[in-house]
């Protein structure tokens, strides 16, 4: 029991990660990114890349700070990973999205972004295989906390937890304590009377793409780092991203943090009764659960 | 020239069916303005309900009911139908998004759900021993390929005449209505989530068709047959032929099945022994690449929606109510 919530928590706190910029985009854009969870994808093999190549240029790097399995050489190459997803979803953007945004409806984005998902995930897997990787060959010990009942927790997962919280809290600084913050706020409340305030539109869309990438490449990079790393991994979140974002209500940045511990957790326990193949439908329970009970999530706008 | 025959009439006959599902996603999508990001659950919503009803007994096995292959169908028909209506009567209220992520969300609900139950639907290794339609009356299997291409035709048909008959009716008026303007057509009376929900279960209810009509040709079902792929193909059908328009609808089902089929040939013959393992997802990618490119460059489709101009009989009535 208590080490199903424990496991919920590190998945949530993942979850959360991804679903708060899937949250920004959607309440700024207007539309359900299916490809969004490629985000986390393009983070966590950006990441393998640059880890590979500074424990190459820089042995001393490649070094793990015990007890936890991670190195100099991913630590920095997460840092670049961020960068490096921030601008693809950017890039992205320019090249579909802005696109269709400037002559078509919301859902024909809808349906670009699942072209774009099955383009990014495939072209993945022609690049890296179908193989499971993993950033580490090292076996990461997991600490005992209790014997009975039994309870473990790997350092790696703290570290993660950790981060996850770091992150959260710096994007909350940023949105409520700078000017930036508040033309990110505002455009997302009303965009023409944020453009009639100065607000430049086009800037806010590429900052929230940088934040939601970036944000996203940490959640991949994260659950690389304490699971396992393959192609599916856009596939496998993106349900409890869009899970999280209902549970919060949709354009909500807290909601979709407490949604995603929520979706964490939830799963977590409910695994405890079903057997873990039923794991995938487990989010659209969670979902069918909030349509029921609160359609405009914890957090949300009253439905219209 | 009988293998080709017969290989020709195999492709119709899946080209036929897809073509099937293709004009239930018109109706939802060409014609409501309805995302169905799950169309391979209520394809496989009708394609294990028929299974189940209509196959004979086995052991350790729900089911087995051994009802008549009409009865069967029209049982599976059902079940897609109510699986489409209890997501929509949770929907169809909210923002379009909700609706996206949740039919998303019940496809990949019901492939882990077949996946695992075990006793329901046979888990991984599927179910099989449907009787097939009319099967002991032909015989052979060349001319069975034929009666069955002949009933998938039949069937095209009736759902065609049904959708054309639908969407020129007041009713589909109603529904381009919401799909154009949906406060006017609330203050002209009509009730928008009502209208959606007809429509999300009717299309729904013709993939299910779809899925009867494919289980009764295979005989056999299992999770491999509802990957999430089905969903996109069916869409770049729609998205390629024209949204709105059934004689795109078809024509893209036709296209689209045509390069897929093709696709997956050259690249077992041609490609290079290393990269087999690749085919699949160079088709996928294929598939993603129609789709972005033709809401680039061609949103309307090769056969574009065509609106009449020329008013109907009850317009034509009150331009002479008006005169006189």
């Amino acid at each position: 029991m208590i080490q199903a919530i424990l496991d919920g928590v590190l998945t949530g706190a993942i979850i959360s990660l991804g679903a708060i910029g899937l949250s920004l985009i959607m309440h700024m854009l207007r539309f359900a990114n299916f490809s969004y969870a490629e985000l986390l994808a393009i983070g966590a093999y950006a990441a393998l890349v640059f880890d590979g190549l500074f424990s190459a240029l820089v042995p001393v790097l490649d070094q793990a700070f015990a007890p936890l399995t991670l190195t100099g050489a991913l630590a920095l190459a997460m840092v670049i990973a961020m960068v490096v997803t921030g601008l693809s979803a950017v890039i992205i953007d320019r090249l579909v999205f802005r696109r269709i945004r400037l002559k078509a409806d919301p859902l024909s984005m809808v349906f670009a972004s699942f072209g774009v998902a099955l383009i990014i995930r495939n072209v993945i897997v022609l690049i890296f295989g179908h193989h499971a990787q993993l950033y580490s060959q090292e076996i990461a010990r997991a600490h005992v906390l209790s014997f009975d009942p039994l309870i473990l927790i790997k350092p790696d997962q703290v570290f993660v937890l950790g981060l996850a919280l770091v992150l959260m809290l710096a994007l909350h600084v940023i949105l409520t304590r700078t000017t930036f913050g508040f033309a990110i706020r505002a455009v997302a409340e009303n965009p023409t009377l944020a453009q009639v305030a100065g607000v430049r539109l086009s800037a806010i869309i590429v900052a929230v793409w940088i934040i939601a990438g970036s944000l996203s490449a940490a959640a991949g990079t994260l659950y690389a780092l304490t699971n396992q790393l393959n192609p599916l991994i856009g596939h496998v979140f993106l349900l409890p991203v869009f899970a999280a974002t209902i549970v919060g209500g949709i354009g909500s940045v807290y909601g979709a943090v407490l949604g995603g511990f929520i979706v964490g957790i939830a799963s977590g326990l409910a695994l405890m009764l079903l057997p873990p193949g039923y794991a995938p439908a487990m989010p659209f329970l969670i979902i069918l659960a909030v349509l029921i009970l609160r359609p405009q999530g914890l957090f949300g706008e009253e439905p219209r | 020239m009988i293998g080709l025959i017969s290989y020709l009439s195999f492709f119709l006959t899946m080209a036929g069916i897809m073509a099937i599902i293709t004009l239930g996603l018109n109706l939802q999508w060409g014609y409501t303005g309805l995302f169905n990001g799950g169309i391979v659950a209520f394809f496989g919503a009708g394609a294990y309900g028929t299974m189940i009803l209509g196959s004979g007994a086995e052991p350790d096995q729900f089911g087995g009911f051994d009802l008549p292959w009409l009865v069967a169908v029209a049982g599976g028909i059902l079940f897609a139908a109510a699986l489409a209506w209890v997501v929509g009567v949770l929907t169809l209220r909210l923002k379009h998004d909700y609706l996206a992520i949740s039919t998303f969300g019940v496809a990949v609900a019901l492939e882990s759900l077949v996946r695992n139950s075990q006793w329901l639907t046979g888990g991984a290794r599927g179910l099989r021993g449907f009787p097939r339609p009319f099967e002991e009356l032909v015989g052979d299997t060349f001319t069975y390929g034929l009666v069955f291409l002949a009933i998938v035709l039949v069937v095209l048909a009736l759902v065609w005449w049904g959708i054309e008959r639908l969407v020129h009716s007041p009713f589909g008026r109603a529904l381009r209505a919401i799909r154009e303007d949906e406060t006017a057509a609330r203050a002209l009376g009509k009730n928008p989530a009502r209208l959606r929900l007809w429509s999300l279960v009717i299309g729904s209810a013709i993939m299910g068709a779809g899925g009867a009509l494919y289980v009764s040709y295979t005989a056999f079902i299992s999770p491999q047959d509802l990957l999430p792929v089905l969903t996109f193909q069916v869409w770049a059908m729609l998205i390629v032929g024209g949204a709105g328009n059934n004689r795109g609808a078809v024509l893209g089902a036709v296209l689209i099945w045509g390069v897929w089929t093709l696709s997956g040939f050259a690249l077992t013959r041609l490609a290079p022994d290393s990269m087999q393992l690749d085919a699949g997802s160079i088709q996928y990618i294929l598939i993603g690449t129609l789709i972005v490119g033709m809401l680039l460059w061609r949103p309307e489709g090769l056969l574009p929606e065509r609106i009449s101009q020329k008013p109907t009989k009850m317009a034509d009535k009150a331009v002479l109510e008006v005169k006189q």
